[in-house]
């Protein structure tokens, strides 16, 4: 059974931040939301309470950043960059502050519909000059998010899952690699976030079809690494599939496709991923079900890549362990 | 850094130096000259603890946006001296006031007058509405509504590291109709920071004319009071208020001086533009003509020539 640990960023963020007197935690009322609760209490010095007032937040941010701090902003990652934009560009991310945006439920993660969603943050922040983004995808990757955030020269956006979450990698979060899953010549597969986990279990059941499948998980979207990601490209033989908890614009499958364009790259992309809709309140799986996000979807985007169909279906996706996967994993790849 | 010039004498000098430069260029900022030049002559010339610029007199063209690629990039800040401990800073947080605060900088021998002549001209740094490469300026406020949030931030930090510097904010009234300016205030007040400072420049104006008709505010020094501010109303063209407001008690929260001004004081004429004076463009070579000889009477100068 693949470990589930429970709440990683708090004990993740205490370790990182305490002691560190130039590390301040902020929180705009989703303290114990964002679990830095134990934080808040153990660590008064280094935490700033402001209040729903995200506005005022992010230019206090930049204030503070400017003073040579570095605030790590703790709030839903919609309610960090849809109100205070403004905040955000001109305070933050125009002067290149160090300020870490530490955006939790990203994209379907929440049940609390279309306010809390944050489905667009990633095509917002990747036309944002200045802006670093970090997306995390297991609880190893949610471990390391802050020594790798607070790595960065400049502002840096992150997706921070929050409670328990799956442990499908060993290694932490290095800015700017990309993870190789499984090195297969058919088909490559994008993922990044919650949606990797997806992949991997689509993978297992595509292994046993007979179909052999390339994986990336990226946990860097911005900067970019192309070239890489045009060898995996060239490395196999039918096309590209991204899989992303975000709109189909903006995100991982549009970087995917304009890496292609740029490059020339004929062949063909599949981009699956909320696709030009809002989505509205609901579990976890449920959501990932009704707009398309989970390994079902992924099976039926590859199959409308290679116009084979598989014969895979819902138990056999659901009987492939994420625990099996990951250890195919290092068989196969690592 | 010693001014020989007495604070109404800079005030004085702003104010000519804004109207040359309007009626040369056939536009500018000028009625922001006329409400804020005793409040920008105050705090350059009395209030700020300054340090010697560190910047050239003359300003460096544009060289461009902060960038990973950009390592020589810098802001304006240097105009003020050096952002070490001891000194204080300030924000212009109308960066619409850039005319009026370029001219400042002039009359306290911090930049010279050949900036002002790269006003809003391609390539300069000497932008008009100011950017934080621009002179005296140290972060981006043409956003209105920003300006007290990131001085409360700076503030906040250097108060936690003790340092003795004040972190200072020049305002516009119109900024009070935007909902971070009380966001702002009310983290002050809960964050207890006492080390910041604004003066505002309560003129009543703002771009689409007078405030009461685009958006009233009521009593705003009440609402700043409320909101966890201590806050004093003054004469924004008397100088020796502005130096009896600093004694007004703070401890635990910010002060906030309301400085209530004439957006045509010292230039009478400028009343003909009511209520549209938040930029003035002469409408004919008559108008300017005749701006041209009232504004320079009532600041005891010759009229500009700007025919060549």
């Amino acid at each position: 059974m693949v470990e589930m640990v429970n709440r990683p960023y708090a004990s993740a963020f205490e370790a990182y931040a305490a002691g560190n007197p130039d590390i301040l935690c902020l929180s705009a009322d989703l303290t114990s939301s964002c679990e830095v609760d134990g934080f808040r209490d153990r660590h008064p010095d280094q935490f700033l309470s402001l209040g729903m007032a995200e506005q005022n937040m992010m230019s206090f941010a930049g204030g503070l950043a400017l003073a040579g701090f570095r605030p790590f902003i703790h709030t839903f990652g919609v309610f960090m960059y849809r109100r205070p934009y403004d905040q955000l560009m001109a305070s933050v991310a125009y002067p290149r502050r160090k300020v870490r945006l530490m955006g939790f439920l990203p994209g379907v993660t929440t049940p609390g519909g279309m306010t809390h969603q944050a489905i667009e943050d990633i095509s917002v922040m990747r036309s944002i000059p200045n802006m670093t983004i970090l997306e995390t995808g297991d609880a190893t990757e949610v471990e390391s998010i802050c020594e790798a955030a607070d790595s960065i020269d400049g502002p840096v956006w992150c997706r921070v899952l929050r409670g328990a979450v799956p442990r499908l990698f060993d290694t932490p979060i290095r800015v700017g690699e990309m993870r190789e899953l499984a090195l297969g010549d058919d088909v490559l597969v994008v993922t990044s976030g919650i949606c990797t986990e997806e992949a991997m279990r689509a993978r297992a059941a595509f292994a046993k079809a007979g179909l052999s499948i390339r994986h990336l998980h990226l946990n860097t979207i911005k900067p970019f690494d192309s070239a890489a990601l045009l060898d995996h490209i060239g490395s196999v033989r039918h096309g590209v599939v991204t899989l992303e908890n975000h709109v189909t614009e903006g995100g991982v499958g549009s970087l995917v496709a304009e890496t292609m364009a740029d490059a020339g790259v004929g062949k063909r992309l599949v981009r699956l991923g909320l696709k030009d809709t809002y989505a509205h309140g609901g579990s976890r799986p449920y959501l990932m079900r009704y707009y398309g996000l989970d390994a079902l979807a992924l099976v039926r985007g590859i199959e409308s890549l290679t116009g084979q169909e598989f014969g895979i279906t819902e138990d056999d996706l659901s009987s492939a362990r994420v625990d099996d996967v990951h250890s195919l994993v290092k068989a196969e790849a690592l | 850094m010693q001014n020989t010039k007495d604070t109404a004498e800079v005030a004085l000098g702003i104010r000519r130096r804004v109207y040359e430069h309007t009626i040369r260029n056939n536009g500018g900022y000028l009625s922001q000259a006329c409400s804020a030049a005793e409040q920008l002559a105050w705090l350059y010339n009395e209030a700020l603890t300054l340090g010697e610029p560190t910047l050239p007199m003359v300003p460096k063209p544009f060289g461009g946006v902060p960038s990973a690629d950009n390592p020589d990039y810098h802001t304006g800040a240097g105009y003020n001296g050096p952002a070490t401990p001891e000194y204080d800073r300030l924000f212009i947080a109308p960066a619409h006031y850039a005319l009026v605060a370029y001219a400042t900088l002039i009359e306290m021998g911090r930049m010279a007058p050949e900036g002002l002549e790269m006003f809003n001209k391609d390539g300069s740094s000497v932008e008009m509405i100011g950017a934080e490469h621009s002179p005296g300026m140290e972060v981006h406020n043409g956003t209105l509504g920003i300006g007290l949030s990131t001085a409360a931030g700076l503030a906040w930090a250097r108060q936690k590291r003790g340092e003795p510097g004040r972190t200072w904010v020049f305002m516009s009234d119109g900024e009070v109709q935007e909902g971070q300016t009380w966001e702002a205030v009310q983290a002050a007040r809960h964050h207890g920071i006492e080390n910041l400072y604004a003066i505002m420049d309560v003129n009543d104006q703002q771009c689409d004319g007078a405030m009461s008709s685009v958006m009233e505010v009521g009593d705003i020094r009440r609402k700043f009071i409320e909101f966890g501010a201590a806050c004093v109303e003054i004469d924004g063209h008397d100088l020796q208020a502005m130096r009896d407001a600093m004694a007004e008690p703070h401890d635990g929260r910010p002060l906030i001086i309301l400085a209530r001004t004439s957006p045509f004081h010292s230039m009478p004429i400028l009343e003909e533009r009511f209520p549209r004076l938040h930029y003035l463009r002469f409408k004919s070579e008559d108008e300017r003509a005749r701006f041209n000889t009232a504004i320079a009477k009532d600041l005891g100068v010759d009229p500009v020539d700007y025919t060549h």
